[in-house]
């Protein structure tokens, strides 16, 4: 698991210890030392400068504090999708590496993470799928968005991950959330969604995900987290640590295949209904 | 099942609410700064008569003096709501002692008018005419809430809806930039006050002439405003308190890191304390002493000059 591709991952290692905070955010503080023997990281330095579009470098001390703050913002009030999303990127650390090491594991996987496909309205051509017969994936995942009046173009970018690629992770790790929801069956409801955390958990191992599945319970009713805890954490659990990683899926090659196909190709059962 | 519908709407995904929420506040000020970026890199790459374009600060970067004023009006329209929440968060409070100190420090007589400049959000406007009524028993104190951000504005005017000086001619506001007073005629207040305002303005110069203009003779100026920290190891303190914590509480509370970082940038960006005195005394008005008081080792300080 912790064996590296060096080839893959020098380049943008490097990158990283060669790079500084520029001097526009940070003019009051004394220049970071240069890079090469520094290992221990100052907690009020941001360890590098802007590595992509959206970036914003925090140092240990600022991180600690979003994780925080974000934690109960999110808890007490889960419509701040900002605050959800700051929460996952601070906690994330090196459990993003754990999935980026696994993505090139697989042939698929290594695609995605050279290719990079991003999921917006235009590249999934919304209206295209909508021409598909019922059944198939792609016309089930547009009549998922439909239903909900959702579209893939609003994700929050992602601020607080010190790499590119592992930054790509996570973008791909959120974009690709509904068509968990499609294939799993499961709603859009909050149980529906702790549920589907839960199935995460299993899969990816992100502490975003736990804090999730043992928090988010809270703002249930008994009777729904009764149901929770009875009927879907069971099916996650079990779905979720023996299915194919659904992060090494294309999903953008696998619309036109019937839902039930791809939900046997991948081994995952449907959620049972309730 | 009536509660899943509920409970649809209300999970619904939660960026498409956050957005919708609050879409023209931050990406109104990300706009900004792309303008901003756009402007800078035509300049650099044209070299041309762009380039003689006076430019002064917002916060540590550079911008031509024309833009600032529309900047930091964007910044405090995208914070007014959550103002005075976020000033509670910031200092831990401690602003409402030094708002309270600065009025006793004025200690305002009966039937002054007071001309609150940056008066906002109205913690200045209302602490004056709650200590006429209550230390002189006065009701006839006037004041005029002053700012160039209607946003800012509406918030104060909801706040004295909830106060007996509501629909009184006690309070009254008025929009327009303090750089240039012109509907109020000269030699016409009592005192000046400017809380947390002067240093988002772009020339201060201007703003302490208009300021020396419309007070009468005898009249005060009263400045309330960050200021420099000079004990190194509360500086210190300071400076990660004010580059870490805040501009994260601005992310968790408003969702707005970027205001609040111009916001502690600017404080960097002012004159220190003797500076400002002495800006001031070239305005024309008389200061006592150094002119100043520093509060709480130097994070705000109270300036004071007297048109004599």
């Amino acid at each position: 698991m912790s064996a590296r591709i060096f080839t893959r991952t020098n380049p943008s290692a490097l990158k990283q210890c060669l790079t500084r905070t520029s001097a526009l955010a940070r003019s009051t503080r004394a220049a970071a030392p240069s890079a090469s023997l520094f290992t221990f990281r100052s907690p009020l330095e941001a360890p590098t400068g802007k590595l992509y579009e959206g970036h914003i470098p925090i140092s240990p001390l600022q991180r600690a504090i979003l994780a925080v703050g974000s934690a109960f913002t999110a808890l007490a009030n889960p419509l701040r999708g900002d605050m959800v999303a700051a929460l996952g990127e601070t906690t994330s650390g090196i459990f993003l590496n754990r999935i980026r090491d696994q993505m090139l594991q697989d042939p698929e996987g290594r695609r995605i993470l050279r290719e990079r496909p991003i999921i917006t309205s235009e590249t999934m051509q919304l209206d295209t799928l909508r021409q598909l017969p019922d059944g198939t994936f792609g016309r089930e995942y547009v009549r998922f968005l439909d239903d909900q009046q959702v579209s893939p173009d609003t994700r929050e970018p992602v601020h607080f991950v010190d790499s590119e690629e592992l930054a790509y992770v996570m973008q791909r790790y959120r974009e690709t959330h509904d068509f968990y929801h499609t294939l799993t069956g499961l709603p859009v409801t909050v149980d529906g969604e702790i549920a589907l955390k839960w199935f995460e958990m299993a899969q990816t191992g992100l502490p975003m995900t736990m804090l999730s599945s043992f928090f988010g319970p809270l703002r249930l009713s008994s009777e729904e987290r009764e149901r929770l805890f009875n009927v879907y954490v069971p099916w996650a659990l079990e779905n979720g640590s023996t299915s194919k990683l659904l992060m090494n899926v294309r999903w953008e090659e696998w619309m036109e295949k019937p839902v039930e196909d791809v939900q046997r190709e991948l081994g995952v059962r449907p959620c049972p209904q309730v | 099942m009536a509660s899943r519908t509920a409970l649809q709407q209300l999970s619904r995904r939660a960026t498409t609410l956050a957005t919708m929420a609050s879409p023209s506040r931050t990406a109104g000020f990300s706009t900004m700064t792309k303008v901003l970026h756009q402007h800078n890199s035509n300049a650099a790459s044209n070299n041309s008569s762009s380039s003689s374009q006076p430019e002064t600060h917002f916060g540590f970067k550079n911008v031509p003096e024309s833009m600032k004023e529309a900047l930091v009006k964007q910044v405090f329209a995208n914070v007014a709501t959550n103002y005075d929440i976020m000033n509670d968060v910031m200092s831990g409070g401690v602003h409402r002692l030094w708002k309270d100190h600065f009025m006793r420090t004025l200690a305002p007589t009966p039937g002054t008018k007071l001309l609150d400049v940056a008066g906002g959000t109205g913690d200045i406007a209302m602490r004056f005419l709650d200590y006429c009524k209550e230390t002189h028993g006065d009701n006839s104190a006037q004041v005029t809430v002053f700012d160039i951000n209607p946003n800012m504005l509406e918030v104060g005017k909801e706040r004295f809806t909830k106060t007996p000086y509501h629909n009184t001619s006690q309070v009254s506001f008025m929009e327009g930039n303090a750089e240039n007073l012109e509907h109020i005629p000269d030699n016409s207040m009592d005192a000046y006050t400017i809380a947390f305002g002067i240093r988002n303005c772009t020339h201060v110069d201007r703003v302490l002439k208009e300021a020396y203009r419309v007070l009468k003779p005898g009249g005060r100026f009263m400045c309330l405003e960050f200021s420099k920290v000079e004990n190194p190891v509360i500086s210190k303190v300071y400076d990660v308190f004010s580059f870490d914590v805040i501009p994260t509480m601005g992310q968790i509370v408003a969702n707005d890191r970027d205001s609040y970082q111009y916001l502690v940038e600017s404080i960097r960006k002012f004159p220190p304390q003797k500076e400002f005195a002495k800006m001031i005394k070239d305005a024309g008005f008389t200061v006592m002493g150094q002119g100043y008081e520093d509060l709480t080792f130097g994070v705000a300080a109270i300036h004071s000059g007297f048109k004599l």
